[in-house]
């Protein structure tokens, strides 16, 4: 059963340790269907483990997980059936050649046709040339665009990306961002996290900085840079970049 | 949802083409699985089998099923290792995310062990026929034996896996197997258990390896199995049961 609303995502008073480490400590924010939300946070800040809890891979201690109508807790088939997951690192089969990883997610999700719809995505991440040749020889842009075309078969409603473009070059980094905004065109909302303040800027419709276990501020671009306390009284005109926003942020919470 | 339960089936034939394709590229894993068993052999037959006495004429015939025992203990260690990469490499997750059977995906690497280990199996009789290896057995016995050692097979697959999901590194995930490798060496494998020292005999005579080893010879000759057979069976089942249970819980826990 799916509750009519046009948020995705749903997130209320998430917690979540890891034995004696409380990593997240009361998590809130709401993605709206069909656009791209960034969560921004440095390195342990708990991003991979929100990630994990709306994918269903990781049981939270409290709070609510509602994604697409379906409480990530009680409902985890019908959270299944309506995302994808790329992982923080490649998840993809090295064995196999590029065309073979596709095919065997189009059986998992079965598809009809698993051998058009491996073509079709070959062609639209322009891995023909490479196809039939094994992942383990891919370079790692090749690998992330094969990655991310294997959560993409069977056009799941909302897809997770887990630092899409860590370690990947500018130039494949342009290449993923591109792919994020025509899927998001599309009609398809993405959840992504990143450390880069620039991907986000780039990128998402709304912005949430995950610090210390908690939401310290969330907003489109434009409000964020409300928050920068500088901006009105600088002479020359320029709009503070979102990584001056969030170390103000940050700077501020520490101090208190 | 019932998709997911409805599926087990084709989603584990999925996962099962899959590491079949494993398998199949990396032949040398195999060839390293039966290259010890077959050396032990013919260091056993041709090195050392002179001096030892046998209650069989052949030795070989004697030898091979402690060989295939390890042959099999070995082979479990790479279910191990494939088991430890698809956690580590965040395929599991990806797998777990998607809306599959969960046990799909370690059914997937189960069955692969015993379709892999029969591989070994089947070559490593062919090198022993070629040594000599005789058998009067008919279609029965063959049949049982090739019961107790999938049997075998998945009760250590079993435990393999349990290493697979809970070890740190790829070392851990194979380690484990070393012990089981000595086992047969404390057995009635390579030579009959009456001239060992008595603690060592009592060992010997107790631990599943030698039950299993008995049953196996006996049916392979054609000689009246006893009540070797059922304390091969229980000890198979036994652990089976055990390691299921324990794997199961590391892989809801961890993976
Ligand atoms: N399985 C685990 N057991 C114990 N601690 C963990 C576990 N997973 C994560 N942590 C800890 O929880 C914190 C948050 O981890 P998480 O991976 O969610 O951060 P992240 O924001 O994704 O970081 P990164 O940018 O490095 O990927 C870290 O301090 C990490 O060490
Ligand atoms: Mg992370």
């Amino acid at each position: 059963m799916s509750i009519a609303t046009t948020k995705s995502i749903q997130v209320k008073g998430l917690r979540k340790s890891y034995k004696q480490h409380q990593v997240l400590k009361g998590v809130d924010f709401e993605v709206e269907k069909g656009s791209i939300f960034a969560l921004l946070g440095s390195n342990g800040a708990g991003k991979t483990t929100v990630v994990k809890i709306l994918a269903t891979l990781l049981k939270q201690d409290g709070g609510t997980a509602v994604v697409n109508g379906f409480d990530v807790a009680s409902k985890p088939d019908g959270v299944r059936q309506s995302i994808s997951l790329t992982g923080q690192f490649a998840a993809v089969d090295e064995v196999l050649t590029g065309r073979e990883n596709l095919v065997m997610l189009a059986k998992l999700r079965h598809l009809p046709h698993p051998r058009q719809v491996a073509d079709d995505m070959l062609k639209r991440f322009g891995l023909t040339e490479a196809a039939d040749r094994r992942a383990s020889t891919y370079s790692g842009g090749m690998r992330r665009r094969l990655d991310i075309a294997l959560s993409l078969v069977g056009k799941p409603q909302i897809v997770f990306l887990d630092e899409p473009t860590t370690g990947l070059d500018p130039e494949s980094r342009i290449e993923v961002w591109k792919i994020v905004k025509e899927l998001a065109d599309g009609g398809t909302t993405i959840f992504l996290t990143t450390q880069y303040l620039e991907e986000a800027e780039q990128l998402a419709d709304r912005i949430a900085i995950l610090h210390e276990g908690r939401i310290i501020a969330s907003g489109t671009l434009s409000e964020l840079k409300k928050l920068f306390p500088q901006a009105k009284v600088e002479y020359v005109e320029k709009q503070p970049s979102l990584e001056e926003i969030f170390l103000a942020i940050v700077g501020k919470k520490e101090a208190i | 949802m019932e998709t997911a339960k409805n599926h087990f089936l084709s989603d584990m034939g999925v996962m099962l083409g899959r590491s079949m394709r494993h398998i199949f590229r990396s032949m040398d894993t195999i060839i390293t699985v039966c290259i010890t068993p077959i050396a032990l052999m013919l260091l056993f037959v041709y090195v050392f089998g002179g001096a030892i006495q046998a209650d069989t004429d052949n030795y070989v015939n004697y030898l091979l099923p402690g060989i295939l025992l390890i042959a099999i203990a070995s082979g479990i260690s790479y279910t191990a290792y494939r088991l430890f990469l698809d956690k580590q490499r965040g395929i599991i997750e990806r797998f777990h995310s998607m809306p599959i059977a969960r046990s799909a995906v370690l059914w997937g690497h189960v069955l692969t062990s015993v379709v892999s280990n029969v591989i070994t199996v089947v070559i490593i009789v062919l090198v022993a026929l070629a040594m000599g290896f005789r058998s009067s057995a008919g279609i029965l016995p063959w049949l049982a034996v090739a019961g107790i050692l999938v049997l075998f097979t998945l009760a250590l697959t079993w435990v393999a896996a349990i290493a697979g999901l809970s070890a740190k590194s790829v070392e851990g995930a194979s380690a484990f197997s070393y012990p089981l490798l000595f086992l047969p060496f404390i057995s009635s494998a390579f030579v009959p258990t009456d001239s060992m020292p008595r603690v060592v005999r009592a060992f010997a005579e107790n631990q599943p390896v030698t039950s299993i080893v008995e049953a196996i010879r006996a049916l392979l000759s054609g000689q009246p199995v006893g009540h070797d057979i059922w304390v091969a069976l229980a000890w198979c089942v036994g652990i089976m049961l055990a390691a299921y249970l324990f794997a199961m819980r590391a892989y809801k826990k961890r993976a």
